[in-house]
């Protein structure tokens, strides 16, 4: 059969000559290369005290913000719960009663508002379906746990500080 | 006179009783080429002519008088002639116009559309989603009112209104006597009900169901959830003062709120009592049916099944039992 492209190498396999057959030398050879190894940069990161910079694109723990009021910006739409493909996020909405003005930005806010964290695949599409820009996955990794329970994170581990507090 | 008439919607004959208007036939013939309508209702007497988001080009007018009308016509209140050929979406200058109209129906709404609860079924939404533009010219401080309650069930967004009237129709129609209407002209016209006064009459809940905005919506279901996270299921109940078949929108095993069984033209198909609307919120008052068929266009159709609801989860406790050992197993790690 033709070959289809030009690539096809023919290898030859010659008897090894004697200081091949040897056998020490090339052992010596790939010795000296651990060894080299020894003193150059290590690539090792030990992750929870020292962390690699996060690229621009990096997708994290999600965070809902404030305007720069200080007041949630989340209305309780419902639209990134509809675009989540792995339905990790619930949610149930409060009106917003008279004297929480500064607290909501509009008249009806996220009274409950949860991510399992364990069904999140850190897509981003949360943060595109956003209409209010109130959802960013601009946060760290989501730290490891023991139990199912401490992975669903509500509006007391997601919401972002206050202004006055930082 | 029982005669026939033929009419060619974009190139697609059908006979109709003379008489019927070119939205009718066209909704006869169905699939995209009918004109969408934002204040023509079927089951409203006198209703049409006024959003114009129904205009078709008639390039000729009929057997006898082959000349194409000189203007685009609302279909809604336009009949149809023996051998009338009319364009609707295979014309520019429809689409073009049309695009005009959603831009004129959008400035003044306030497109709180995250925060209203009509959004996932509002007709306004659709339109301007099939055949609107993504911006606005508009620039000026839009026209807003105040909420206001219209008796303990309904609630008015007179901000959200295009004023389409199928609400003021629907008073004079299915109630004895009329309650709200529309005061003031022009720019200025809102629908009241004179010194706030409360619809008590025992259909006045299908002003909800009419309104093809989030301007007239259940007070009862105010912010409870999404409309596309609840599960739509057909049901009927015997009740003395409507015919009882209504939609049931569940969300587990709660049910949100109760509306009449809408068609694909976003009509509904009886009109229901307040009754059946507001009281009666449990499954045991009614007859379940089964689930609703949803047109997979709709937002609600995602995650949605067309099967019984499914049962929530009981409390097991043999289940906890062994949840109460692993967790305790899991808190001395």
């Amino acid at each position: 059969m033709e070959p289809l492209s030009n690539r096809k190498k023919v290898l030859e396999q010659k008897p090894m000559n004697f200081w091949e057959r040897l056998y020490l030398p090339a052992i010596f050879q790939g010795m000296g290369i651990t060894f080299m190894h020894m003193f150059k940069k290590k690539e090792t990161i030990f992750y929870p005290e020292v962390e690699r910079e996060f690229s621009e694109n990096w997708r994290g723990l999600h965070s809902l913000k404030r305007d720069e009021n200080g007041a949630e910006r989340c209305t309780a739409c419902g639209l990134c719960a509809l675009s989540c493909p792995a339905e990790a996020i619930t949610m149930i909405a409060g009106e917003r009663q008279k004297g929480e003005e500064h607290l909501y930005r509009e008249e009806k806010y996220a009274a409950v508002y949860e991510i399992n964290m364990l069904r999140c695949i850190f897509c981003g599409l949360c943060e595109e379906a956003c209409p209010k820009e109130a959802i960013y996955l601009d946060g760290p990794i989501v730290p490891a746990d023991y139990l199912r329970k401490d992975f669903i994170y509500g509006k007391d581990k997601l919401v972002e500080e206050p202004i006055g507090s930082l | 006179m029982s005669e026939k008439v033929k009419v060619t919607i974009d190139g697609i004959t059908v006979d109709v009783e003379p008489g019927t208007s070119i939205l009718n036939a066209a909704r006869q013939i169905g699939g995209d080429i009918v004109p969408p309508a934002m204040c023509y209702y079927s089951k409203l007497e006198g209703s049409g002519g006024k959003c114009r988001t129904c205009l078709v080009k008639v390039s000729k007018g009929s057997e006898k008088d082959p000349r194409p009308m000189p203007k685009l016509v609302a279909s809604c209140r336009t009949g149809v002639m023996d051998g009338m050929e009319v364009q609707n979406i295979t014309s520019p200058e429809v689409i073009e116009a049309r695009k005009g109209v959603v831009e004129i129906l959008l400035i003044n709404h306030p497109l709180d559309c995250p925060v209203c609860d009509q959004a996932g079924e509002c007709h306004l939404q659709d339109l301007s989603y099939e055949h609107g533009v993504a911006n606005t010219r508009y620039e000026f401080e839009r026209r807003t009112f105040d909420r206001i309650d219209i008796g303990d069930k309904i609630q008015l967004h007179m901000t959200r209104c295009i004023l389409c009237y199928r609400c003021v129709y629907v008073a004079d129609q299915l109630t004895d006597s009329r309650q709200h209407g529309i005061l003031g002209r022009g720019d200025a016209s809102e629908i009241s009900t004179y010194i706030e006064k409360a619809i008590d009459n025992d259909f006045s809940g299908n002003v909800i169901d009419v309104c093809p905005v989030g301007a007239l919506t259940d007070r009862t279901f105010r912010f409870k959830n999404r409309v596309w996270f609840s599960k739509p299921v057909d049901a009927h109940r015997h009740c003395p003062t409507c015919k009882g078949k209504v939609t049931l929108w569940y969300k587990g095993e709660e049910v949100l709120r109760v509306t009449g069984r809408k068609d694909e033209f976003g009509e509904v198909e009886d009109f229901i009592c307040n009754t059946c609307r507001f009281e009666t919120k449990n499954t045991k008052d009614w007859v379940i049916e089964g689930p609703r068929q949803i047109s997979h266009k709709s937002v609600i159709s995602s995650n949605h099944y067309e099967m019984v609801p499914l049962p929530v989860i009981k409390q097991n406790p043999a289940l906890m039992e062994a949840n109460k050992i692993e967790f305790d197993r899991a808190s001395k790690i």
